[in-house]
């Protein structure tokens, strides 16, 4: 019966970026908890692994295992960051404010709005990175200007991971069924993705597991780049963060539509 | 052809509208809407003119709300067509919508802002910004009566000062057509009469108005024309003063189903139809003076009005209670 048939592939405007400054107005009013939260917990991080764990450890690859971890977790928080706000934040802007209905009577359409969330979601797992460079840098365990270019790399993962929260977000019929997510996807990624501990050192199926998911990729690329050397094959890891990225975002945007156009 | 007197008093507000003139601000043909095997639309054509004040009216679930959805985009189209200001649906959407306010059955106001903020946020949505936005977003807390609320948080506001505020928020882009879905329901009588006069205004202005409610005195009130909708047809369309004179007795006679039971065992071969509606009857008549002398001489108690709109409504879609 129906007539037009949505295209397959999203096709957002510029107009995306009234969304993403909606966000940064309200997360200005929360700032200085949510910058508490980007700065003190690598901080704990850091001192509680780095010195408690690290003295046992002594060196892993080469380098201090605070170096090791720092150049873990700039991944890992931005992976975090990016989850939450790609699904706590936005189910509550989808589903509990009908923020997203409300700008739908605006030239705005879904495919702008999905995308603005998942810039956003990117965003946020930005500035996660950011206070982790910073504080890191300050303790002294950075190598040179190379971290710089984790950033837009950490960006990109972000891009991804957000992505892939709107998907569980556009399928979740309450807050608790992000649980699952978390639990079969993130915490596995967290642990078995060479952020706590090198990927060499598990069994040869969970390494290939491991590279079959986008954080450990974001792991090869950004800790060379933190520990003043260069990262090696790019290219292969860069496709992977960015066709999960693409792929869940094309997915993300059909589901919301399919929820809320109806 | 538009009266004079509409684009005299045109101001931003609609302007564009009144000098469109004859074509259809809305006009929808063959329109159809089927959920999961069961029709919410069943083939609706209307046509609303630049201008008018239109009403849609109908039980829950006669497809009001689908309607509306399928103007704005919100819900595809099975078959049939929908042209907002002479651009179709979903083609032109984005088109469309710049060109139209929307007030939601349901409070969509962003509770992380205060009042102002929340105009400036949604006006950005449409591109809007500059010295322009900031005397428009006066003069709309002006109209919405809200200028020492500006900087409110919208979770201290009263259920009548968010809808004002909704009805702003929908005016931000100077529309020229306006979609309302139960914009009073749940308003005290005073916060009612505020909206309507807005409401007034805007009409008076050139807007074109599409308003659903479940209030049959506030459709006769506003409205020019109704469209009374059930399981998805309308089954009619007029002036509600047309409606009135076409369907039911101009008198309305009611009296407790005590004193019915006692008419009614006598039975009197009046001029008149009855109606039984929860506790009471109601008799409708073009001879009132007959049926009350003979109420009188039984002595019952009762009272006369004028036929209205819920005379009408009730007398098309019946009286069993919908979900």
């Amino acid at each position: 019966m129906t007539r037009t048939r949505r295209p397959l592939l999203p096709r957002p405007s510029l107009r995306f970026v009234p969304v993403w400054r909606r966000n940064l107005r309200v997360w200005r009013k929360l700032m200085m908890p949510s910058l508490l939260g980007n700065f003190g917990e690598p901080v704990l991080y850091l001192l509680a692994f780095g010195y408690g764990f690290g003295r046992l450890v002594g060196e892993l690859d080469g380098m201090s295992y605070m170096v090791f971890i720092a150049s873990g977790i700039i991944c890992s928080s931005a992976m975090f960051t990016a989850s939450f706000e790609g699904m706590y934040s936005a189910y509550t802007r989808m589903a509990e404010q009908n923020t997203w209905l409300a700008m739908l009577g605006t030239p705005l359409t879904l495919d702008d709005i999905v995308f603005a969330e998942a810039v956003w979601a990117a965003s946020k797992g930005l500035v996660s990175a950011v206070a982790i460079l910073v504080v890191a840098s300050a303790l002294g365990l950075v190598s040179d200007a190379r971290a710089l270019l984790a950033l837009p790399v950490v960006f990109l993962a972000a891009f991804t991971f957000g992505s892939l929260a709107l998907v569980i977000t556009a399928v979740a019929r309450s807050y608790d069924f992000f649980l699952y997510y978390f639990t079969l996807a993130i915490t596995p990624m967290l642990l078995l993705s060479g952020i706590f501990f090198p990927l060499q050192e598990m069994p040869e199926w969970v390494q290939g597991l491991a590279l079959a998911l986008p954080l450990a990729h974001v792991v090869e690329i950004v800790r060379p780049l933190m520990t003043g050397s260069w990262p090696t094959g790019v290219g292969l890891h860069l496709t992977v963060i960015v066709s999960y990225g693409a792929v869940a975002l094309v997915l993300a945007t059909a589901l919301i539509h399919r929820r809320l156009i109806r | 052809m538009t009266p004079p007197t509409a684009n005299a008093l045109a101001d931003d507000t609609g302007a564009a509208a009144v000098a469109e003139g004859t074509r259809p601000a809305i006009d929808i043909q063959g329109l159809r809407k089927v959920y999961n095997g069961t029709s919410a639309v069943d083939g609706i054509d209307l046509a609303i003119p630049s201008g008018e004040f239109f009403g849609l009216l109908g039980p829950n679930g006669a497809g009001k709300t689908t309607t509306l959805r399928m103007l704005l985009g919100l819900t595809p189209i099975d078959a049939g067509s929908v042209r907002v200001l002479g651009m179709p649906i979903p083609e032109q959407e984005r088109e469309i919508r710049a060109r139209l306010g929307v007030v939601p059955q349901f409070d969509t106001l962003d509770p992380d802002f205060t009042v102002e903020e929340n105009l400036l946020t949604y006006a950005s949505y449409f591109g809007l910004s500059g010295p322009a936005l900031t005397r428009r977003i006066e003069e709309l807390l002006e109209l919405a009566n809200l200028e020492t609320r500006r900087r409110a948080r919208i979770d201290t506001l009263s259920g009548g000062m968010k809808r004002r505020l909704t009805l702003a928020r929908a005016l931000i882009n100077g529309p020229e057509v306006v979609i309302l879905d139960e914009p009073t329901t749940g308003l005290d009588p005073q916060a009612r009469h505020h909206l309507w006069r807005q409401l007034r205004r805007l009409r008076e202005r050139g807007v074109t108005l599409v308003l659903t409610t479940h209030y049959m005195e506030e459709a006769e009130e506003l409205c020019d024309r109704v469209a009374i909708i059930d399981a998805g047809r309308i089954i009619a369309c007029d002036s509600p003063r047309a409606l009135i004179a076409e369907h039911v007795e101009p008198w309305v006679i009611s009296l407790s189903a005590a004193s019915a039971r006692r008419f009614i065992a006598d039975p009197a071969t009046l001029p008149a139809r009855m109606l039984e509606i929860a506790d009471s009857w109601l008799i409708y008549t073009a001879d009132p003076a007959a049926v009350r002398a003979e109420l009188e001489s039984a002595g019952l108690a009762h009272s006369t009005r004028a036929a209205n709109l819920e005379d009408v409504f009730l007398r098309l879609t019946g009286h069993d209670l919908r979900e």
